[in-house]
């Protein structure tokens, strides 16, 4: 794809820009003010949404660079939001600890754990990484619950407000900024991790690993990294949910959870930063019109009609897809840009 | 001893059904390498349609038997075709993503149709007990023993005196082979994915005629991956001694185990243990085959 016509890249650093042209910072710069400026014309529940949907799409682009440029694939991301999101539960209830030395320290509890988890990645691939992950989501919660002295178990944790350098978090406003800087700067992070050395051996891990191995990328090395990348962006935004709510449970990370932030990066398209906001949002608002129905349809046609709404539409759309958009979102959008900058002629070279 | 015995006779009538779950899984990948995450939720659906069939239909144990199984075989063929079939040649993560996609929908349709509640039919099945000395084994976990191996020895036959059971064997073999040899693939899938979901739905019916039928049965399926990468993916007798192994051993860690620890529950991440452990040291299982690859 091809950039419009009259933009000439002359050198190396014009090429590479993520933001080519003027016109690509203007459109930035204009949804970044739009975005930061939500809070003054949307009410609560818009930005309750949009918080949610800002710890979805860092979680998502965690998962991104693990199973969508290196093809680790992991079902376990909910378990590693967990350890994030407990230890700095924990760090802020008992120890004391203010919170912004608390997030960090969750964020690299996940990574550690995850690095654990991801040693099977080094013999096995495919379905049975998939296993060992799934394995790793349920031993996680299962030890969260059974640490009762210090996570609470099952009964949950309540911790105080978050606070930063005097600025109290607690109203949804604020809290609503403190993740959206978070979300741009995971975002900004994710894109250029991939463009980096590292970024680009694990593309080559994941188009073929035994070839990666022989061309000198020492896969023990770049698949760990792939894995502690991936569960320190998922260590952020457990810690980031669990922080919303002042409250840990071991509730808030489901196992389906972990499908569903798969599914987000399939119906967003798997390797592509931009395709990971996508599929975080469409699916975060599909999430949304499904609360929304649920209670009418419940009235209409059984009480449980509402939780099997939510499980049908979910696999539906996933299924729907994988057969007939397996590229996801991303691919749409650059077909829908394409037509546009092409227009009126219909197919480039 | 008598604890340790009777621990380890449960586990085994546990861990028959098990193998007769895991086995449906075997046969899916063989066929058609395919990893059906759904396998749980077959059982799942099964508990509620033997519930479905013995309680508010009424029916005599063989009738709802064939009701389900009947079920059961549509049910297959409907997935084949709608699911896996535009699936075909796809990565595995595709496939893999599309039968969890499906085990939500399995799910979504359990909640719907039968609320998601527990609905218990006990002694519904017909009453045989046995009594070995201290050791006793309850009539529902007799049964589950007896049908499991009734069913597997069916499939053993299956396998090796029937064409559609050679189809099956050779399209697991070489698949170019086997198209040009004039046998049809899809046909293979089909009944691999029958198969699969009426052993499934007997699983169901066996375990939810000891517990009920609940939302929890399709957790077993997660049991019967412990038992396949035990046993090795490719390999039915694999799953058959691994099923044996997990059922007792989870039985023999629950009793022991389950007192030290405060919040109990071993039972339920037993299986996930195991599943690491495998991984980490033996990733193809006790009797699977080691993969070569080739760039």
């Amino acid at each position: 794809m091809g950039s419009s016509s009259g933009v000439f890249h002359e050198n190396y650093a014009q090429d590479m820009a993520i933001f080519p042209t003027k016109l690509h910072w203007g459109f930035l710069l204009a949804f970044l003010i739009i975005l930061f400026a939500c809070p003054f014309f949307s009410s609560d529940r818009i930005l309750t949404l949009l918080t949610m949907m800002g710890i979805a799409v860092i979680s998502v682009h965690g998962l991104n660079i693990l199973t969508g440029f290196c093809n680790q694939i992991s079902i376990g991301h909910a378990g590693f939001m967990a350890v994030g999101g407990y230890t700095s539960a924990v760090l802020c209830a008992k120890l004391g600890l203010p919170f912004w030395a608390a997030l960090p320290c969750g964020a690299l509890a996940a990574g550690i754990v995850g690095l654990f988890f991801g040693l099977p990645s080094l013999k096995i691939k495919g379905f049975y990484l998939i296993m060992a992950t799934i394995a790793a989501h349920f031993i996680i919660i299962w030890t969260i619950i059974q640490l009762r002295s210090i996570t609470g178990g099952p009964d949950g944790l309540s911790l105080p407000r978050p606070v930063i350098g005097g600025i109290a978090l607690s109203s949804k406003t604020n809290y609503f900024y403190l993740v959206m800087i978070l979300t741009c700067l995971a975002t900004l992070l994710a894109k250029n991790i991939v463009r980096t050395r590292a970024g680009r051996a694990f593309i080559a891990i994941r188009d073929n690993d035994l070839a990666a191995e022989v061309m000198g990328i020492s896969l023990w090395s770049y698949k760990l990294q792939a894995f502690f990348i991936g569960c320190v962006y998922a260590g952020v935004a457990g810690a980031l949910l669990i922080h919303y709510f002042s409250f840990a449970s071991t509730d808030q990370f489901p196992f389906m959870d972990s499908v569903w932030y798969l599914g987000m990066l399939i119906v967003g398209g798997m390797g592509s930063t931009t395709g990971a906001i996508f599929g975080a949002v469409a699916l975060r608002l599909l999430d949304e019109v499904v609360t929304m129905a649920g209670p009418v349809l419940s009235a209409a046609v059984a009480p449980q009609a509402a939780a099997s709404l939510a499980l049908i539409s979910h696999g539906l759309i996933i299924i729907i897809f994988l057969i007939f958009e397996p590229r996801g979102l991303y691919h749409r959008w650059e077909m829908i840009k394409t037509y546009f900058k092409l227009w009126p002629f219909s197919h480039q070279e | 001893m008598a604890f340790f015995i009777q621990l380890v006779v449960t586990g085994l009538a546990q861990g028959m059904v098990y193998a007769l779950i895991a086995i449906g899984f075997v046969i899916i990948l063989k066929c058609s390498e395919v990893f059906n995450i759904a396998q749980g939720h077959f059982v799942l659906i099964g508990g509620y349609l033997g519930y479905t069939f013995l309680v508010p239909f009424g029916l005599p144990i063989w009738v709802a038997l064939g009701m389900a199984i009947a079920t059961a075989i549509v049910m297959g063929l409907i997935i084949e075709r709608l699911i896996l079939r535009p699936l075909l040649g796809e990565p595995v993560l595709a496939v893999i993503m599309a039968t969890i996609a499906l085990a939500t929908i399995l799910g979504g349709l359990a909640t719907l149709l039968w609320g998601g509640e527990y609905k218990p039919y006990h002694g519904l099945l017909p009453i045989i007990s046995l009594k070995i000395g201290a050791v006793s084994l309850p009539s529902e976990s007799l049964i589950g023993l007896i049908v499991s191996v009734i069913c597997v020895a069916l499939l053993m036959l299956l396998f090796h005196y029937t064409k559609i059971g050679l189809a099956m064997r050779a399209t697991a073999e070489d698949l170019q082979v086997v198209q040009s040899l004039g046998i049809r693939a899809t046909t293979v899938y089909a009944v691999s994915w029958v198969i699969a979901c009426v052993v499934g739905v007997i699983g169901g019916i066996l375990l939810g005629g000891v517990s009920g039928a609940h939302i929890e049965l399709a957790n077993i399926g997660i049991k019967a991956f412990a038992v396949v990468l035990l046993g090795g993916v490719n390999s039915i007798g694999g799953a058959i001694v691994a099923g044996i192994i997990l059922g007792m051993l989870e039985n023999v860690a629950a009793g022991y185990l389950d007192p030290l620890l405060p919040g109990g529950g071993l039972a339920q991440v037993f299986p996930f243990i195991v599943m690491i452990i495998v991984l980490v040291f033996r990733p193809y299982g006790l009797f699977g085959l080691a993969r070569i690859e080739r760039i």
